[in-house]
């Protein structure tokens, strides 16, 4: 049984709370025990463009209490992982802002000492659990499925701070898709960004470049995306419905997070996954399922 | 006399209150574009919503929310033991007390016919719903002042609360005290119903002293066996038939006790009436206050249950979302469980600006809501305070009063960042569940607040990005001072531009000079030569999208991203300086 903190972020359980149901309906069947930790708050991602405080003092202090449940963490977000990686990074620079942020936690009577390892839920999955043992627990396989992985900027880079896989030709999420039997696309932009971070400051840019993500995956004949991050997952919903709404000429791309793809895989009933609970009509997904 | 105009006085103001605070539910706004209503209509909206809940299946989830929920409090219990400890002691102690005691003639007396408050099992629950109700007050002390919840913040609200509730029960038991001591209370009662002289007056009088905890400066102990039994017959025959032996009301026995040895002066001083006064006093003045003070949650928050549990955001029409809205500003009790578990409070702690908690926020809110105009620092407070917020909607889930929290921010915020001053925040992620529902702002007004965030922290340096402007050496002066935590890896820029060609922000316009002001690589070059203002200037650092290819790609190991994250930071700490400048007398609310 391997055991961490799950750290599950803002945006999961407020817009995409299937994720984290399909999530733990799968560590459940890989014996991953996750461990909630109520005193967890935001990241400090959102903030970080304008307070640099406020940013690392949020990700420090969830650092802080996995450490001090002496658990390392498991991250479903590509955000919420980027920031708190940085923060892990910014902390191990000596400054008078990381000693700030170091007496406040004290305040509160907690210490950082960054023993907690902080670890993307795919990597766990990857390298913990691995794709052979994986293979194991899937009682189904998709057939003649194309998908679009969508890794995301923030698990990606900065290679040096994410330590998640090669920034520049990753390999873990496709090793991932390709287990459950379905086919990982190469696709134009697939490391490009999707366009979340801008969502609300400039629309326009951000649709842009949701756009843009969504003509090329389907150029390369992808049926679905695949995320492994709330925002990526919502901008290919909520904002690609937004964009065929005001017409920009886009034509539907449906999103599944990928604890929903392995679940049904493993054939972990669909209600439990939350295919209902997807912006964009998934459901049809089940039909490339065939018992191996 | 006194008690019958006070009574009738506070139950008038009561009432008055009570339909004051009802009205202004049905004709104050919390927020954005829910203008048109009138109250009639708001008030026959309510009425026709009561009555298809009431008609439909919904009555059972009313009815489940109103055992569940209102009476055995499980929201609270879920939070948190001791808290529902204190408040179901609180809560059901002064139910009983209401209902036993106070309305005993009204209520009891026509339930049980044997009523009589001096009584057992009466006198005893009396005695016992009193030290309930006392138990819940030590736990909220010791909770609020001993204990420490972390953000958990008291004011003068919650401080009249438990004083009001305390003082009207330890008057209670002051009274109960005083009475069982009280020789000018025992010699009015034996004159009126027993009329003994002699020795038999003073054999019962020693057995109330032995027995009934009377204090006696005509008796004294110790009594010898054949006069305590000769009073206890006659106490059996002229007091028993209506008088519970005083040691049932325990608490008050233990008080009587306590005060025995300055009982006699005290009595003499007349303090039965004291107590008494204080007693009925503090009763009707909590009564007449309700409606304006937090006790208005009595009937504010089961309303808020109850709303909360039929209403929802998409068929519930929007006259009655307002209306529910201004009363959840009144059915919030302050309890702080939101800001236990507020995902921003980390924010709280940077910025020390008390409404980026959801509990602190609603007091402003309320202010605003009743029309009153907040002083400039207040408004940029509580912009900053309702922006500062990740949308998680936790403050939602655990509010024990059922408020549902998530969409007043969202109504509150609109108004206030259209009409309050400029917000950074505003340029930062928290903006993504804003522009989510984009749909939801009328277009027009849609990014008139990002424009106005945008205008207070380029504004400075917006005129160094003109072509024909001259480059200002004295900016590298003390510009190049800024402190720029990333090091000045800029330097080892030597101009190759990859962040340039691999940012997609870039590639995604055909002439992005004119949209971005500069590239990153003139970015790292201006930074290169000094001029750190005039990079903090360019739309580039906005329009980032934060994807870290440049950084990734840079051969030199520059920490681009990092770097335009910091120009951003610099940016608004510099526009707030600059605010804080010009808004000095403003004053401000950071603790």
């Amino acid at each position: 049984m391997m055991r961490y903190s799950l750290f599950i972020g803002c945006q999961i359980p407020s817009r995409v709370p299937q994720y984290e149901t399909a999530a733990r309906a799968v560590f459940k069947n890989l014996e991953i025990e996750p461990v909630d930790i109520r005193q967890f708050n935001c990241c400090g991602y959102p903030m970080r463009n304008v307070d640099k405080k406020a940013f690392l003092l949020s990700s420090v202090k969830n650092l802080a209490l996995s450490e001090e449940a002496g658990l390392d963490m498991m991250v479903l977000c590509n955000c919420c992982f980027g920031a708190l990686k940085n923060a892990e990074h910014i902390m191990s620079e000596k400054g008078r802002l990381q000693e700030e942020v170091l007496e406040k936690l004290r305040e509160m009577g907690l210490s950082y000492q960054g023993k907690a390892r902080i670890r993307h839920y795919l990597s766990v999955l990857f390298h913990e659990v691995g794709v052979k043992a994986l293979k194991k627990h899937l009682s189904k396989s998709y057939k003649d499925l194309n998908i679009a992985v969508q890794y995301g900027c923030h698990v990606l880079r900065p290679g040096n701070v994410t330590e998640f896989d090669d920034p520049v030709n990753p390999s873990i999420f496709d090793s991932l898709v390709s287990a459950t039997g379905a086919t990982s696309v190469d696709w134009t932009n697939k490391l490009e960004c999707c366009g979340a971070p801008l969502m609300g400051i400039n629309d326009e840019l951000s649709m842009d470049l949701a756009g843009k993500k969504i003509k090329e995956a389907q150029k390369a004949g992808a049926q679905y995306f695949c995320t492994s991050c709330p925002y990526c997952q919502i901008q290919f919903e909520t904002v690609q419905n937004i964009l065929a709404s005001e017409n920009h000429g886009t034509e539907h791309l449906p999103a599944i997070v990928f604890p929903q793809l392995l679940g049904l895989s493993m054939d972990i009933e669909p209600e439990k996954l939350g295919l209902e609970t997807n912006k964009t009509d998934i459901t049809k997904i089940e039909s490339y399922l065939s018992k191996e | 006399m006194a008690f019958t105009i006070t009574l009738y006085a506070s139950l008038i103001i009561f009432f008055l209150g009570l339909l004051y605070r009802f009205a202004t539910w049905l004709s104050r706004e919390t927020g954005f574009s829910r203008k048109g209503a009138g109250t009639p209509a708001r008030f026959l909206c309510v009425f026709t919503g009561i009555i298809s809940v009431i008609l439909s299946k919904k009555i059972f989830e009313l009815i489940r929310v109103f055992f569940l929920d209102i009476l055995l409090q499980k929201r609270i219990l879920k939070e948190s033991f001791l808290r529902w400890a204190m408040h179901m002691l609180i809560f059901w102690g002064f139910i009983l007390l209401l209902f036993m005691h106070a309305m005993g003639q009204i209520i009891t007396a026509p339930i049980f016919n044997n009523y009589e408050s001096t009584l057992n099992p009466y006198f005893f629950l009396r005695d016992f719903f009193g030290a309930i109700v006392l138990a819940g007050i030590i736990i909220a002390v010791v909770r609020r002042f001993v204990l420490k919840v972390p953000r958990l913040k008291t004011n003068g609200m919650d401080i009249y609360a438990i004083v009001i509730v305390a003082v009207i029960i330890l008057s209670g038991f002051c009274l109960a005290a005083m009475k069982i001591t009280s020789e000018t209370e025992y010699t009015n009662m034996v004159d009126e119903y027993a009329g003994l002289q002699g020795e038999q007056a003073r054999a019962l009088e020693s057995y109330w002293v032995y027995e009934q905890g009377l204090v006696s400066s005509r008796v004294a102990g110790p009594f010898e066996d054949e006069v305590l039994e000769q009073g206890k017959q006659l106490h059996q025959s002229y007091c028993a038939y209506c008088h519970a032996p005083a040691q049932s009301a325990f608490t008050s026995y233990s008080v009587s006790k306590i005060i025995s040895p300055v009982a006699t002066p005290l009595d003499r001083a007349g303090f039965v009436q004291i107590f008494w006064y204080i007693h009925f006093l503090s009763c009707f003045l909590a009564l007449a206050y309700l409606p304006f003070s937090k006790m208005l949650h009595i009937f504010s928050t089961p309303i808020s249950l109850l709303a909360n549990a039929v209403m929802d955001e998409e068929d519930s029409k929007p006259e009655n979302i307002a209306t529910r809205q201004v009363m959840e500003l009144d059915a919030c009790t302050h309890c702080g469980t939101c800001s236990l578990y507020c995902s921003a409070m980390m924010g709280y702690e940077a910025k020390a600006n008390p409404y980026i908690l959801p509990s602190e926020k609603l007091r402003p809110l309320k202010a605003l809501a009743s029309g009153r105009k907040l002083d400039n620092a207040e408004e940029k407070a509580i912009v900053e305070g309702i922006y500062l917020c990740t949308n998680c909607d936790r403050c939602t889930v655990v509010c024990p009063s059922g408020i549902n929290l998530r969409q007043l921010w969202i109504n509150a915020r609109e108004k206030l960042i259209q009409k309050g001053p400029s917000e950074p925040l505003i340029l930062s992620q928290l903006s993504f569940a804003r522009g989510l529902n984009r749909k939801r702002i009328p277009k027009e007004i849609y990014s008139i607040p990002i424009e106005k965030a945008e205008r207070a922290v380029r504004e400075k340096f917006e005129p160094l990005l003109a072509s024909e402007s001259p480059i200002e050496l004295d900016q590298a002066a003390h510009g190049g001072g800024l402190p720029l935590i990333s090091g000045t890896t800029f330097s080892y820029c030597f101009g190759c531009q990859n962040c340039t060609t691999v940012c997609p922000v870039v590639e995604n316009y055909e002439n992005p000079q004119d949209k971005v002001d500069l590239l990153p690589h003139q970015i790292m070059c201006s930074l290169g030569l000094g001029l750190t203002e005039t990079a903090m200037g360019a739309r580039m650092i906005w329009d980032c999208v934060t994807c870290y290819q440049c950084q990734e790609h840079c051969p030199q190991n520059v920490r681009v991203t990092d770097i335009l994250y910091e120009l951003k930071q610099i940016a608004v700490e510099s526009a707030a300086l600059e605010a804080e400048n010009d808004n000095k007398a403003g004053g401000s609310i950071r603790s």
